[in-house]
């Protein structure tokens, strides 16, 4: 049984990152913050229930996931169920990757690290509806597998690898949109990328 | 001992995010990587993906907490709130 005395000690340090994933759950810092102090008390409360030696970050995540589940989706009143279209395979990389060597596209040496901006990637992922963003959250966010998603959830894996999927791609369609935006991709090439574009 | 046929471009590519996100046994791991060896086309997908994914995990995960926001935490542990005879 974990004791409570220790608890501050062992969790305090993945503060960071329960805030950054707040953050991106809630989309605004004042929610982020209720929800991650909501989470640390909850923790701290049930601590006993947590079984040491057992991860203690997933067990963390899990609160969070749950604490948003319950009660900042119902508050935002959200569709549930959102179709968000189909968008090619491999979307990004068929529409940035021919245009490499072009001034408007990036050189070969430029990496995508320095070509996406900050704002930009937390955008597009935030942008995503609840359904595909957590997921996405929790895999490339927080580097959980598929099996801890699942349980956090509280769906089957294969619903997390297609929600994680379609959540990338759609991700991918909207950074695409942004660069096309700052001018950093030809509108021409836009054209053959197919599918709609008519997503709000 | 068998030799594992290697997948063609399709079925590797199916595989590509499960590859990533690390989701594969050993041995489709290995498959996969036998016919990255022999594929740029591939390659270049699955490199480009890693490093997406790379670009999300490092720029969703970099937001400055609140000042306060962990003195705020630490000072709602030992405090019985509600007054029930437990801490929290």
């Amino acid at each position: 049984m974990a004791e409570q005395a220790d608890f501050a000690e062992e969790a305090m340090q993945y503060a960071p990152q329960l805030y950054s994933a707040a953050l991106r759950m809630t989309r605004n810092r004042a929610d982020a913050e209720d929800l991650v102090q909501e989470t640390y008390l909850k923790g701290y409360r049930s601590f006993h229930t947590f079984t040491e030696g057992t991860n203690l970050r997933a067990w963390l995540f899990r609160i969070l996931t749950n604490t948003y589940i319950n009660t900042y989706r119902a508050k935002q009143r959200r569709p549930d169920e959102s179709d968000l279209g189909e968008i090619e395979e491999l979307y990004l990389y068929k529409n940035l990757s021919t245009v490499q060597d072009a001034a408007i596209g990036r050189s070969a040496e430029e990496s995508l690290m320095t070509m996406l901006p900050d704002d930009e990637v937390k955008q597009a992922l935030e942008a995503l509806p609840d359904n595909f963003r957590l997921p996405v959250i929790l895999a490339d966010v927080d580097g959980f597998a598929y099996k801890e998603i699942a349980e956090m959830l509280e769906i089957p894996i294969g619903t997390v690898m297609s929600r994680l999927h379609r959540g990338r791609k759609a991700m991918q369609k909207m950074l695409h949109d942004y660069a096309l935006k700052r001018g950093l991709v030809t509108a021409e090439k836009a054209g053959t990328a197919g599918g709609s574009s008519g997503r709000e | 001992m068998t030799e594992a046929r290697i997948p063609d471009c399709s079925e590797t590519l199916k595989e590509l995010e499960r590859f990533l996100d690390d989701e594969l046994s050993a041995h489709q791991r290995d498959a996969v990587r036998h016919h990255l060896d022999g594929c740029m086309d591939c390659l270049g997908a699955f490199d480009f993906h890693a490093e997406l994914k790379a670009v999300v995990t490092a720029k969703c995960n970099n937001d400055e907490m609140p000042p306060d926001l962990l003195s705020k935490i630490e000072r709602c542990f030992g405090v019985d709130f509600d007054s029930d005879g437990i801490i929290g």
